[in-house]
Order: C-alpha cells, then structure tokens, then sequence
C-alpha cells in the first residue's frame, strides 16, 4: 500500500477498539541501539545508512514482516512526513531527519518502528482505548523479533542503552491518550494535572501545553525508566488512569446534574458552529469537536458514532487536509477545506 | 556513605522533594567545594546537575577527554546532553551516575533483558530484583520475607559463581 492508501484508511488504531470513554488510545515505545554503533545524532551518514540496512534485513525475520510498509525519509515529501506525524507514526523529531531515517508501519498502523530517530530504533504499539497491556505485548513480541539478528546495546546495570540518559534502563515509555472535557469545563483540571506529575508520571495536552490543551485531550507517560520492570511501570500508569477516568466521570456527573442546560447549551452551540461554520482553524476545530465528543458520551447526539469524531481530529490536521485536497494550501485556505469537511461529516448524519 | 562522584566517604548530603518524590545527592568534601556548595544556603539538585560540566576541573586529568570508541569530546557530550554511542556510558559515567540517579531514582535496571544476553546477566538481573523486593520488605517490617529473600539472593549469588566469568556487555 502507498502513502495514498494510508491516507484513505482513518488510522487503523481507530478503527476498532473497546467502548472507554475518556480513553482514546494506549501507547508503548520502546528506544533501542545497536551494539557497538554510534547514535544516529552523532553518526556519519555512512553509519546510519548502514543501520537502516541492517534494520531492513532484520525485518526478513519479523512475523509478517514483509507486510509492513517501509519509507525512507528522504524518499517523502514535507508533506507526506508531516501527514506521518498527524497519524502518531512518527515523532516531530523524525519529521526532519533525513538521510538514514525510516519507517516500518504494520498495514494496521498499530505497530511502527521508526529507524534513526534520536536512538536507532523506536518500536511502538499502538491500540485503541486503554489497553497497555495488549500494547506492551506486541511491542515485546515485535522487540524480540528484530532482535534475532540484531544486537542490542545493553548494560547489566543500566539495562538498555540510549541516546539520551532520560531513557536509559527498560526504554520504555507507555502513554495514555485522554479526553477530559468534564475536568475541563469543571476547572478541576488543574488539580489533577497537579497530582499526577508528584506521582512521577508525565501530563501533557495532546495540542498545546498543560491545562490550555486544545480540545482537552491530554497524553499521560511514565517519566522514569530505569530500576522498575516493564511490567510495574505498565501497572502503575493503568492505576493512575483509571483513576482519573474515575473523575472524569465523577465530573461529568456532577454537571449534568446541577447544570444540566449549560453542559446542553455548550454541546448544542459545538454543534451549531461545526454544522454551518465556512471556515474554521485547528484549535477552534479540536475545541469543538471535544464538545461534540462530550456529547456523544452523554448520549444527547444519539446520531454521532464517537469513533467518526476521533477519525474527524486526524483528517482535519494541516497535512491531511492539503494530501486530500492534493495541493499546497494557505492556513486560509485549510480553514475552508476543514469546515467543509467537518459540515459535510455532519450532513451526512443527519 | 560514599560520594557519588568518587570512592571518598561524603560529608555532605542534600535532600530534597522534587515533584514529591524524595531526591539525594551525597558528595565528599572536595566535590561539594568543587560544586560550589555553599551548605548554609539553598541549593537546588537541579542547578548541582547543572553544574557538574562547569565545576570539575579539579579531576579534569583524571576522566578521558573524549570517548574513545566514537570520539564525542567530554565538552560536546556536557553541552548536548546526549551521548555519541554505547561506549560513551562509560566515559561519561563520572557526570552520568549523578543525573541518572536523580532522574530515575535507581542505578539498577530490573526489566527486560536481551535474547543474546546469557545466564550470568539473567542471574544479576535476578538478583538485583531480589534485592528491591527485601528493601521493600524491610521498609514494611515484614522480616519473615526479608529472611526468605536474603536466602534466595544468597542462593542466586553461588549460582552466577557456578555460572562462571561475566560475560561481555557494557558495565
């Protein structure tokens, strides 16, 4: 399948997934190196064109392997790399990188592995709903499949080796995608955000920082890596999400029980905007979908399949709007193609 | 208690709540001096970190100067904050074992292990978990387990000796 093909599809972690809420996706990463190889941020170009090869080969012996997609960065236009980076298959970072750099994508576009990145290899899962566990499963397992003919840099004490030392030990990071429109709108958002980052985990807004996060999504993350198992570091962020689903729900309950007209006014003016709007940017977009979400979770817009919507958050992203339009657009531009989108969406709810 | 930068026993050591989770930073007369602590002010572990690639002229002959296997200079590596290659783990540890620890509050790794690792490794690994589990054991006052534990780690420890010499990978 080609980049084209990719884009037709609304990202298969998407696609299916369990009824979570506030949860939308669970995420594990896993940073590994080559023994005895330079890091790709200090690497000639010789050495990480030959670890990409080597990374190539390594794929012969990965369970369906030859399924999965493979670019080289410098084969892809800006565009195409920024279109990679709406989808969460590869970081802002690698969206520069150039010579060396590259992409395995499972045909699903839960599994990735992205090639000279900071560390010469970034393996990820990514799943619907909250599901780490699944997640780290088939990271473990795509782990152990490239790692049949590749040598890991790995220290007895300080576990596996990484470019930078804020990854050092399991190279592990797990991540919970929430949205959490009732903390939001119930300014207990804070508090949370607080209470969570003195418990070693990381916040951060998926769009814009802290408790400005656009669209009130937010990501939770492990921050340490090293001196816990896999498994302990798994555990700890599952407990902490749920609990603060737990309020979310709590807060979400609370105001539909003292405020019940203004949770419907506030769904009923996302939708208002979103239905008749001509033209529209990213963050007022993310803001009113996140309303419209809220609304399809409380059950007030019986017609709207939550699903459609977080499928609506990636194609309105700048690059998904400018690949279907087939052109290079102005911000201008794009905020036209985004609300036409998003209306045409509606219509076809109706 | 041992300086973390160097075998001499600490005389200071600073303690201190970071994101509520107790941080400790233990250094010897020399290196305090070096780090320019000042015992009866404030002092933010942050800014000790920080301060690591100004302040350690005093032990500058002592450390390579650059990594040998990829040539990343002690200064490069102090203004990336990101090191060139495995190797320069071992170079750099000097500045490395401070900011890891305060980082991730462990020196050990306990998880996953590498397919082409052998016994030895799995053994070590073993043991370190051990270990953790008898600190938590003894913060609890559980003995019972403590005992258990000391027994096993004690049993895990003759059988990396029956399993030979370490085997290669970075310290």
């Amino acid at each position: 399948m080609t980049l084209d093909g990719l884009l037709e599809r609304h990202g298969g972690w998407l696609e299916s997934g369990p009824d979570e809420g506030p949860v939308i996706s669970s995420r594990v990463r896993f940073a590994r190196n080559l023994h005895d190889t330079t890091f790709p941020g200090w690497a000639s170009k010789e050495v990480r064109d030959r670890v990409w090869n080597e990374v190539l080969q390594a794929f012969d012996q990965v369970t369906g392997g030859s399924g999965f997609l493979r670019w080289r960065m410098d084969e892809l236009q800006p565009l195409e790399r920024e279109l990679l980076f709406e989808r969460h298959l590869i970081s802002a970072e690698m969206v520069e990188r150039k010579s060396g750099s590259g992409l395995f994508v499972s045909e699903d576009e839960c599994r990735a592995v992205m090639v000279n990145e900071e560390d010469h290899i970034r393996l990820q899962s990514l799943r619907p709903g909250l599901n780490l566990q699944q997640a780290l499963a088939e990271a473990d397992a795509l782990d152990n499949d490239i790692e049949k003919t590749l040598t890991y840099a790995f220290s007895t004490k300080l576990g596996y080796l990484t470019a930078c030392p804020s990854n050092v030990g399991t190279g592990m990071r797990a991540s919970v995608m929430l949205h959490l429109p009732g903390l939001c709108l119930t300014d207990e958002i804070k508090p949370v955000i607080n209470a969570v980052s003195k418990i070693g985990l990381a916040v951060r807004g998926m769009w814009g920082e802290g408790s400005e996060a656009a669209g009130h999504m937010f990501q939770i993350s492990n921050q340490t890596t090293l001196g816990k198992t896999e498994l302990e570091i798994i555990s700890h962020l599952d407990q902490i999400v749920l609990e603060v689903i737990e309020h979310e729900k709590n807060a979400r309950l609370r105001l539909m029980e003292t405020q019940e007209v203004r949770v419907q006014d506030h769904i009923g003016r996302a939708y208002g905007i979103l239905a008749h709007a001509a033209m529209m940017n990213s963050n007022e977009a993310l803001d009113l979908l996140s309303g419209l979400r809220l609304g399809t979770d409380l059950k007030l817009m019986p017609e709207i399949v939550r699903r459609d919507i977080d499928q609506l958050l990636i194609r309105i992203q700048p690059a998904h709007l400018q690949k279907a339009a087939g052109a290079v657009l102005s911000p201008e531009e794009r905020d036209i193609k985004r609300a036409q989108l998003i209306r045409r969406f509606l219509e076809g709810k109706k | 208690m041992k300086c973390d930068l160097c075998d001499k026993d600490a005389v200071v050591h600073l303690t201190q709540v970071v994101n509520g989770e107790m941080k400790e930073v233990h250094l010897c007369e020399e290196h305090a001096k070096e780090q320019g602590i000042d015992i009866n002010s404030p002092i933010s572990i942050t800014d000790i970190l920080m301060g690591l690639g100004e302040a350690k002229q005093g032990i500058e002959h002592e450390l390579s100067p650059a990594c040998p296997r990829c040539g990343m200079a002690r200064e490069e590596f102090r203004k990336r904050g990101r090191l060139g290659c495995p190797d320069c783990y071992k170079t750099f540890m000097a500045e490395l074992a401070v900011a890891i620890k305060a980082m991730h509050h462990s020196t050990q790794h306990i998880g996953k292990i590498p397919g082409h690792e052998g016994a030895q490794t799995r053994i070590k690994s073993q043991i370190a978990r051990f270990r953790k589990e008898l600190d938590a054991a003894i913060a609890r006052e559980d003995y019972e387990k403590a005992a258990q534990l000391r027994d096993q780690i004690s049993a895990a420890r003759s059988q990396a000796d029956d399993a030979g010499p370490a085997e290669g990978g970075a310290q």
